[in-house]
């Protein structure tokens, strides 16, 4: 008998301390797995963000940084200037990279750093008790929304994959979701051109994945899958919006 | 040695290069841009790298992850951009990162103004941000001692593994005076091996972080900071004195430019024979306590003088231990309290010594 | 004959290895583990396909697949 699939060994065989069913896990393995399979494990260094993802870097084997709240593109680009031998990559939530983050993330993308950032949106701030987030869905009910994120108080949904994709510095901009097996199986493929992307060591790559909160959601697990495919796609469609089209120009050549 | 007439921020930062810092993270803020400016002309020529932030609060996070794969890094900014870099510097000691920060003050508070002042002494020596840390804080009084300082805070950052503010009053950054670079053979980049993330070839993967949860873990963490922080007060303590040597009536206390002020004033009154002392603290974190306590000990009468509403006068008085009543001048806004201003108090001070002994 | 292995102490119960096995043979026991979780086991064992979608989407990388002769690639494992 073969072993066809067991535990990437840039990941800690320890359980993880999430939620039954938050998909956190699943998007932490992709990372570890594309690491694996480019080989960088022992050149690798991520920066865990600040919310339920604050514990990031007890679960990957190799070098970590804890930056605070919403500055991990800011903690990456120090050390990747200073480093750029080493393979950078952030891993954050939405409360901290789409709110308190924006900044951050969009200047890290616009100087075209050489990270990969990898963005978990599952639409509220899980860690602080499930409040609303800048992805929250128009009419969810979140414990700081309780009749649900009206429009007209609290604005639309802020689609971070599009906005750094608007931008031209960025090589990769991708969004994938993690509601069944072959959409863990098509962002697998993405988050390691992500990180191939770097690899190449080109212009800043990023990879935002939809994901479950099932806790502050209020819905099973199973049901949670559900809500992402019939509430969140519609604000948040999957695929890669940026791809790199190789030379295009001189203004692109560090691309 | 050649002397070169030099304005203080691009003196600090050519300081910074001879002493193997070749990172630079900066966001234009006035009375500092010199200092962004000279990095980004002179680090691509000595194979260093300049980047222009987004804001302070991005850049305070940049030198985090600077420092935290091992690299020499240094940043600055004026005041306002301070505060914004405060929740980082709290960071910064929580990781046990070397770090030089340079803070070319201009009044506060607010947008205020953009002329010199002293008025952040109690954010850099007390009350940075969250936590129990220290930020060891120097202060220059002229543009070679900002170049020396400049050094000794790098050496200060990585003996100690501690953040290290060089405090300077507007004018150290503005104005221009002869300098002397010393000859710095310099050692390998930051010796961090033992912590620094390179990439986990060969040893087990490390982490950087301020992030404790566990309350014993931390209590002893901050307990082992506070070790260090002993260490520097015993062996990094500075300061200077002026016309101290002999018997003094009055000691002035200043730090920074307002030292000069005063020892112009010190010059003046002695020419009618009128004795007066300066106590210059040059590390203002750790405060020179002891020794001012002594200088204020041999006078009959104490003055500070700064450029703000009474910062380091709380320090004074605490060195004093109600020996003395400590009397103020204090000028904010971008104003300097002037030699003139200095001499005028003294004399009021003097006519009450000789009240006194009749 | 494919299998699969669940580590009974990571699993959390969270069904979405059941959900996602296009055999339906994985269920929650009766018995809980040491989180105090009822954890996930196969309960049809020669009708596993080998198929790895459990593993696939399992959180808590609690799940192992075995399998011999023609394996299911579509998933560029090692």
């Amino acid at each position: 008998m073969q072993k066809i699939f067991s535990h990437p060994c840039s990941m800690i065989e320890d359980p993880l301390h999430y939620c039954p069913g938050c998909t956190h896990g699943i998007i932490h393995r992709l990372v570890a797995e594309s690491i694996d399979e480019l080989g960088i494990r022992e050149r690798a260094v991520g920066v865990s963000s600040v919310g339920c993802s604050v514990c990031t870097y007890k679960y990957f084997r190799c070098d970590m940084f804890q930056a605070s709240h919403g500055r991990a593109p800011a903690v990456a680009t120090g050390a990747k200037r200073c480093r750029p031998e080493l393979i950078l990559f952030c891993y954050q939530g939405d409360g901290d990279l789409a709110a308190i983050g924006t900044s951050e993330i969009i200047h890290a993308a616009n100087r075209g750093e050489k990270i990969t950032c990898i963005f978990a949106n599952n639409a509220v701030y899980g860690m602080t008790g499930g409040q609303m987030a800048p992805t929250t869905i128009p009419g969810q009910r979140t414990s700081t929304t309780p009749a649900g994120r009206r429009v007209s108080q609290d604005g639309f949904p802020l689609p971070m994959a599009e906005m750094l994709a608007s931008l031209r510095t960025p090589g990769y901009v991708a969004r994938v979701s993690m509601h069944a097996p072959s959409e863990i199986i098509r962002a697998k493929e993405i988050v390691r051109r992500a990180f191939l992307h770097q690899v190449e060591d080109r212009c800043f790559s990023f990879v935002e994945c939809l994901s479950t909160c099932p806790t502050n959601w209020g819905l099973s697990p199973a049901e949670s899958l559900k809500w992402i495919e019939r509430e969140m796609l519609p604000y948040y469609p999957l695929g890669e919006l940026k791809v790199p089209d190789g030379k295009t120009g001189d203004e692109d050549e560090h691309n | 040695m050649t002397r070169v007439l030099m304005k203080g921020n691009e003196a600090i930062a050519e300081a910074a290069i001879r002493a193997g810092c070749l990172h630079f993270f900066g966001y234009p803020i006035t009375p500092q841009n010199e200092i962004p400016e000279y990095f980004s002309r002179r680090l691509p020529q000595v194979g260093g790298e300049y980047v222009q932030t987004e804001s302070e609060v991005a850049t305070s996070n940049m030198i985090f992850g600077a420092a935290g794969v091992g690299v020499r890094v240094m940043t600055s900014s004026s005041s306002p951009g301070i505060s914004l870099m405060s929740e980082g510097i709290s960071y910064l000691a929580g990781a046990d990162l070397p770090v030089v920060i340079v803070n070319m003050m201009r009044a506060g508070p607010g947008l205020a103004g953009i002329l010199p002042s002293q008025s952040d002494y109690a954010h850099a020596t007390r009350g940075t941000a969250h936590g129990d840390f220290e930020l060891t804080v120097l202060a220059p009084s002229s543009v070679q001692e900002a170049v020396d300082l400049t050094i000794l805070s790098f050496q200060i950052a990585e003996r100690y593994r501690v953040p290290v503010m060089l405090l300077g009053d507007g004018m150290i950054g503005q104005m221009m005076e002869p300098v002397e670079f010393p000859e710095l053979e310099v050692g390998p980049p930051l010796a961090a091996d033992d912590w620094a993330l390179t990439g986990c070839r060969g040893r087990e993967p490390r982490l950087v972080s301020s992030l404790y949860l566990d309350p014993v873990e931390l209590n002893d963490k901050n307990y082992e900071r506070y070790r260090r922080y002993a260490l520097i007060r015993d062996k990094e303590t500075r300061f200077d004195t002026y016309n101290c040597d002999g018997p003094y009536d009055v000691l002035l206390t200043a730090f920074g430019v307002m030292a000069r002020v005063c020892m112009s004033a010190i010059d003046e009154l002695a020419k009618e024979g009128i004795r007066v002392g300066l106590f210059r603290p040059i590390t203002l974190n750790p405060f020179p306590e002891d020794a001012c306590r002594s200088a204020i000990a041999r006078a009959k009468r104490v003055l500070d003088v700064e450029m703000n509403m009474g910062q380091m006068l709380v320090d004074i008085r605490l060195a004093a231990r109600g020996s003395h009543d400590i009397d103020f001048i204090g000028k904010c806004g971008g104003l300097t309290p002037s030699v003139e201003d200095v001499v005028e108090r003294v004399r009021v001070h003097l006519a009450a010594i000789r009240a006194e002994e009749r | 004959m494919p299998a699969i292995r669940v580590a009974g102490d990571k699993c959390k119960g969270c069904e979405l290895c059941c959900v996602a096995c296009p055999q339906k043979i994985i269920a929650l026991s009766d018995e809980i583990n040491t989180q105090g979780f009822r954890y996930a086991r196969v309960v049809d064992a020669p009708r596993c396909i080998g198929c790895g979608l459990c593993a696939i989407s399992c959180p808590d990388l609690a799940i192992e697949v075995y399998a011999e002769g023609t394996v299911y690639q579509f998933y560029s494992y090692h």
